[in-house]
Formats: structure tokens, C-alpha cells, sequence
């Protein structure tokens, strides 16, 4: 039976963990590689890098910080932030991340999502939705980080993506996202249902309850989750247990 | 007779074809004790004791490129000679006569085809993540692993159904039973990715090399 997945992510900027974990004994907490290597021996079943650099010159501390993890860690590695091109994704795989997270770049070029899905595989290409509710039961994506309203609609946008060729959704609701009252529940279930790839649910995990919610109500494949790792409030492996106790197929 | 001696870090031909990068099979191959290098034509492969078929993508591209370059033929006589062969994800998918993906013929190593994931539409395509492989007690280079438990990281969108059950090393459940290893001889294939699988995925390479 597949495994629901448990994914923690790590903010980087200029090569250095700026949201990270509070684990003891590493030697230096805001090496990404030294967090990744942590995340791996818990178990973590994979690991998202977000590239928070502003400027595109130091997208090349990036690429080494994805070369050092890719050598020292066996999981896939996913990187988002800042990738615009083709060639940004081609020079993302060869730094060694498994798969690349498009978001603005795909707004303002879907034709992007198509080439580099034909390019380099789908399962490398994975889209991330910044979805906002407008009104019950519907929700409209932003971009930019955020920023700005694009006015689309957040499931015909995933059923596109899904058409283009993306592998794999990342969907973070703007309303949950830090608050730690728990994921969007029926954003993430609308998502989920409306599309046949997996969806990754991400914003508002603050307990191992919304962990279990995110798989039982939204339907989720995967859960992103920052804070509740990053600040040692639970490991993974109590994450995962308590997800096996409520009936949840995870790793262990 | 005494049991052949096990050789120090066995030369491994990665076979670069230009489908997906090659770093983390390179590193996972070197982290048990292999000297892997990557092949970037067929006469590279000569003196390797092993050969390892990666790949990811496009089945069509695939085929493409190994044409171009003239691995499929070495590999089919690397495979016929019965030399240890070790196929990932592509790698295993390539070995069969056709392809749904794209309709195209394969290396015909063995007899069977690849088909898309025909399954319930609650479950998502591509089959992404940890899954579990069954396999009987009699399977070779399992050793330390648990039939059933043990789980490895699986990304495709196709399986292959080969027409020979005999060559089938491992299986996994996702909607439908499909095979998910296949060896014959010292020819084995994995869908699913030891590089990517921690500490499982890096033993069922360890396992490979003590059979070299």
C-alpha cells in the first residue's frame, strides 16, 4: 500500500536555513545540508528547499547547497523559488533536486509547465498553488508569493496544470498559512478530488491532528509541514505514529 | 572449491544517456563500496564489471537515445552474456518489447510490454511515493529485508506486465498488483529507485555488489 508522506520544508536564503530546526547536536543548525541530513535519519519520506534569495546571482549558492544535500541525502529533493526557465530547471536537476516547484514562472507561462514536463519527465515538475477563498467554496490564485490576485480560479487551475503535465501539486492556502489552526480542510479536499495527481496540502499544521485531517477530510497524498518539525514540537516519527495509530498507511 | 572471492569496489558503468541526472545513482552505488563512472559511449562499458541502466522520463526518449548512441546494442549483448546488469525505473521498463507510453518498441530483452496504470480514479497517477515490495523466499540479493514491509520510492506513471511470471522478483500492490523488480540471471531492474530510498535502497545495492 502506497504511503501517505510526510514532508517537512526548509527556507533558504543565501544558502543558510532561515526558518529551521531546533535539533540539538548538529554542529551547524543553519547549514542546509547539516537540517536535511536530521530530517532524513527521522524519516522523513521526502524534503522541500524553498529558495527565499532575492537576486538570481545567488541562485548559484543554491545549486551548491542542492549539490552538498544530493550527496549526503538519500531522498528525493524537491527545490521551489525562483525558477523561471528552462534552463533554471535544467541547472536545479543537475545541481541533483529530483524535482523542480513552479509558481509564478507557470502563471505567467503554462506553456512552461508543457515544455518542461515533455523536457524532463512530469514527475520532476511539480506546481505550486497559492490559493485564496473569495467567497464559500471558492478560492483564486495569487502569485508572487502572494502578492498579487490573479482572479483565477484555483481548481480550474489545478485541472490545467494537471493537463500541461505537472507530476504533482503543491497547494498552500493563503488563509491557513501561519496561523497553526490546521490546513484548509475543503480547499484541499476540492483540490484533491478535482485533479488526478497527487496533491501535497501545506499552511496551518500546528498539531498532529491537522496532520491526520489533511489525509482523512482533504484527501491529501502528502503533507508539507514547517513549524511542528522545525521547532521540535513533535519528530516525524511521532508525527508518523500517531498517524499509523488513527489508521493512516505511513512509513515507519 | 572455495566461494569466489568477492572483488574490492567493483568498477560500475553507469550508462549516461542524457534522461535525468545521474549524481545521486553515482553517489548511491560509491556510498556501498562501488567505483562508479558514468558511460557516456557503449566502448566505456568494456571493462566495467557491472552496468547500471538509470533513467527517467519519457519512454520514447528514451529509446531515442539509446539508439543514437548504441547502447541498445551492447546492452542486449551485456544482458544475452548474462553479466550483471542492474536496470532502475526506465532502466527496468526499457528491457520489454513495447510501450504504451508513446507506442514505442523497447529493448525486447524480455517478452511483455508497458502499460499506463489503469486503476480507480481515487488513486492518484503518478504513483508517487513509499510503497512496500513483496517477494517469495527463494528471491535473490534479499537478504535483510522484510517480504511485505520494507519500503522503497517508487515515481512513474507506467508498469510492466511481462508475459514470463518467472522473471518476477518483486511486486507491489497500487490499485493492481504489478510486477516491480523483474531478474533473470544476473539481470536485475527495480521500478523503483534504491537512490532514493534511504537505508532499504542503498542495502538492495549493497546486496547487488556482494553477487559480483
Amino acid at each position: 500500500m502506497l504511503s501517505n508522506r510526510i514532508i517537512p520544508c526548509l527556507d533558504v536564503h543565501s544558502g543558510r536555513v532561515v526558518k529551521g530546526v531546533n535539533f540539538v547536536n548538529l554542529i551547524d543548525a543553519g547549514d542546509p545540508v547539516e537540517q536535511a541530513k536530521a530530517y532524513e535519519k527521522q524519516g522523513a519520506d521526502e524534503l522541500v528547499f524553498l529558495d527565499i534569495t532575492a537576486s538570481s546571482d545567488e541562485r548559484a549558492i543554491m545549486h551548491d547547497v542542492v549539490e552538498r544535500t544530493a550527496s549526503e541525502c538519500f531522498m528525493p529533493l524537491t527545490v521551489g523559488g525562483g525558477i523561471r526557465t528552462l534552463d533554471d530547471i535544467r541547472a536545479m536537476l543537475n545541481a541533483g533536486a529530483d524535482k523542480v516547484s513552479l509558481n509564478t514562472s507557470a502563471i505567467e507561462e503554462p506553456e512552461l509547465i508543457k515544455q518542461a514536463a515533455s523536457k524532463f519527465g512530469n514527475q520532476c515538475i511539480v506546481v505550486a498553488i497559492d490559493g485564496k477563498q473569495c467567497s464559500p467554496g471558492k478560492w483564486e490564485v495569487y502569485s508572487h508569493g502572494g502578492r498579487k490576485n490573479t482572479g483565477m480560479d484555483a481548481l480550474k487551475w489545478a485541472q490545467q496544470v494537471t493537463n500541461f503535465g505537472a507530476g504533482e501539486i503543491l497547494l498552500t492556502s493563503m488563509d491557513a498559512d501561519g496561523t497553526k489552526d490546521g490546513y484548509d480542510l475543503p480547499l484541499t479536499r476540492a483540490i484533491s478530488e478535482a485533479v488526478s495527481i497527487p496533491v501535497i496540502a501545506s499552511g496551518g499544521a500546528g498539531t498532529l491532528e491537522h496532520l491526520k485531517s489533511a489525509f482523512h477530510e482533504g484527501k491529501a497524498s502528502a503533507v508539507l509541514a514547517a513549524s511542528i518539525f522545525h521547532f521540535g514540537t513533535y519528530t516525524i516519527k511521532q508525527a508518523k505514529e500517531s498517524l499509523r495509530d488513527a489508521g493512516i498507511a505511513v512509513r515507519l | 572449491m572455495p566461494a569466489p572471492k568477492k572483488k574490492e569496489r567493483p568498477r560500475l558503468a553507469v550508462i549516461d544517456y542524457g534522461m535525468g541526472n545521474l549524481r545521486s545513482v553515482l553517489k548511491g552505488w560509491n556510498q556501498v563500496g562501488a567505483d562508479a563512472y558514468l558511460a557516456n559511449e557503449p566502448d566505456a562499458i568494456a571493462s566495467a564489471d557491472a552496468v547500471v541502466l538509470p533513467g527517467q522520463g519519457a519512454m520514447v526518449d528514451a529509446m531515442r537515445r539509446l539508439k543514437e548512441t548504441g547502447f541498445d546494442r551492447v546492452i542486449r549483448d551485456w544482458v544475452a552474456a548474462d553479466k550483471p546488469f542492474f536496470g532502475i525505473c526506465l532502466g527496468l521498463q526499457a528491457l520489454f518489447e513495447h510501450s504504451e507510453e508513446g507506442d514505442c518498441a523497447g529493448l525486447g530483452i524480455f517478452e511483455g510490454s508497458v502499460r499506463r496504470f489503469d486503476i480507480d480514479a481515487t488513486l492518484k497517477v503518478p504513483h508517487m511515493g513509499w510503497n512496500s515490495v513483496t517477494f517469495s523466499r527463494e528471491a535473490p540479493l534479499t537478504e535483510g529485508f522484510e517480504s511485505g514491509v520494507d519500503q522503497f520510492y517508487f515515481v512513474h506513471s507506467y508498469h510492466i506486465v511481462p508475459t514470463n511470471p518467472s522473471i518476477i522478483w518483486f511486486e507491489t500492490d497500487y490499485g493492481v498488483r504489478f510486477a516491480s523488480g523483474v531478474q533473470h540471471g544476473r539481470c536485475f531492474a527495480t521500478q523503483f529507485h534504491p537512490e532514493k530510498s534511504q537505508s532499504k535502497g542503498l542495502q538492495l545495492y549493497a546486496n547487488f555488489l556482494l553477487c559480483l
